[in-house]
């Protein structure tokens, strides 16, 4: 009875949410032309990396407080236990891992690069760096990941440290977050690397912090 | 009809579905797939209907790419909690509420 119900509720959910869409009219708030009058001044050619660390910087630098929170959750929920290393792999997929993480590496770089003209940026570059560590620690290469030492703290917390303290230090500018056009694409593209290796460095923690828990049942 | 809108259409019939599944599936893990479906679906309205037009709204696509790493994270941290209420209770459901 309760399935018949949810599922109901459910499909009346869907056709409703269908049919309001089909009906919408353009939009009332257009801020494509704001976006673009102001792309020359945002220190980057590309409208969506230009709102996300320019007119939208805000969310970003909470986007990776929320992550670096999560991550904290994490490894205060998983006990932490001797460093775990999986099975080597068969070699050939090893040797496979080792060619591929360099050409990942480089990657991860070029979409660092061109998120200034084009889809790409600190996001997508941390996500290939992590997938890269992801990769070694699957075949046997890398050790899951025990409490973290001071080095490898460090490298998680620097890109939030570092994007904090642009936003600190622009305050003498006036208001948060405000970059001078003149500085905005250096200031973008320091933040945006360092963003690139703690967001490599906390993404692949996500995976394997989470993995050293397995050993601890029996 | 434009593909934004196609997409749009997908994301309104992913978010009841994985609405349906949080409620009705008991096992975490797919309550836990269920509640990224519905992300997703949300994900899908926002950047489909920003493409309605000819030229992409910038705005909706660089919240969403806010989004899905904020829901990466926090899939990491259901998972995280599931492992850990595995590793000290053996099961993979909450417990019963005591009316139900």
């Amino acid at each position: 009875m309760k399935r018949f119900g949810i599922g109901g509720a459910a499909l009346l959910l869907a056709l409703a949410l269908g049919y309001a869409m089909l009906e919408l009219g353009p939009a009332r708030l257009d801020l494509r032309p704001a976006v673009a009058a102001h792309l020359a001044d945002s220190g980057v050619r590309h409208p969506v990396t230009a709102v996300l660390l320019n007119y939208r910087g805000y969310d970003t630098l909470l986007e990776v407080a929320v992550l670096l929170l999560a991550l904290f959750a994490i490894l205060a929920v998983t006990p932490p236990g001797p460093a775990r290393r999986p099975a080597p792999a068969d070699p050939l997929l090893q040797m496979l891992a080792r060619l591929a993480v360099p050409l990942m590496l480089v990657a991860s770089f070029y979409l660092l690069w061109a998120g200034a003209f084009r889809p790409g940026g600190a996001f997508q570059a941390g996500a290939v760096l992590a997938a890269a560590l992801v990769l070694l620690h699957l075949t046997g290469q890398l050790p899951g990941w025990p409490t973290p030492g001071a080095l490898l703290r460090g490298g998680l917390a620097a890109g939030l440290l570092v994007f904090l303290g642009v936003a600190a230090a622009l305050l003498i500018e006036g208001s948060l977050l405000q970059y001078p056009p003149a500085w905005a694409g250096r200031l973008i593209l320091l933040i945006e690397f360092c963003l690139t290796g703690s967001l490599g460095l906390i993404l692949a923690g996500l995976f394997l912090f989470l993995c050293q828990a397995e050993g601890e049942r029996r | 009809m434009s593909t934004g809108l196609l997409f749009a259409l997908v994301g309104a019939a992913l978010f009841p579905l994985g609405a349906a599944g949080l409620l009705l599936q008991r096992h975490l893990l797919r309550r836990i797939l269920a509640f990224n479906l519905m992300g997703s679906g949300a994900f899908l309205v926002l950047v489909g209907l920003a493409q309605r037009q000819d030229v992409p709204d910038p705005v909706p696509q660089a919240m969403v790419l806010t989004g899905i790493v904020v829901a990466v994270a926090a899939t990491a941290l259901a998972l995280a909690l599931t492992r850990r209420l595995h590793a000290l209770t053996g099961r993979l459901e909450l417990p019963e509420a005591a009316h139900d």
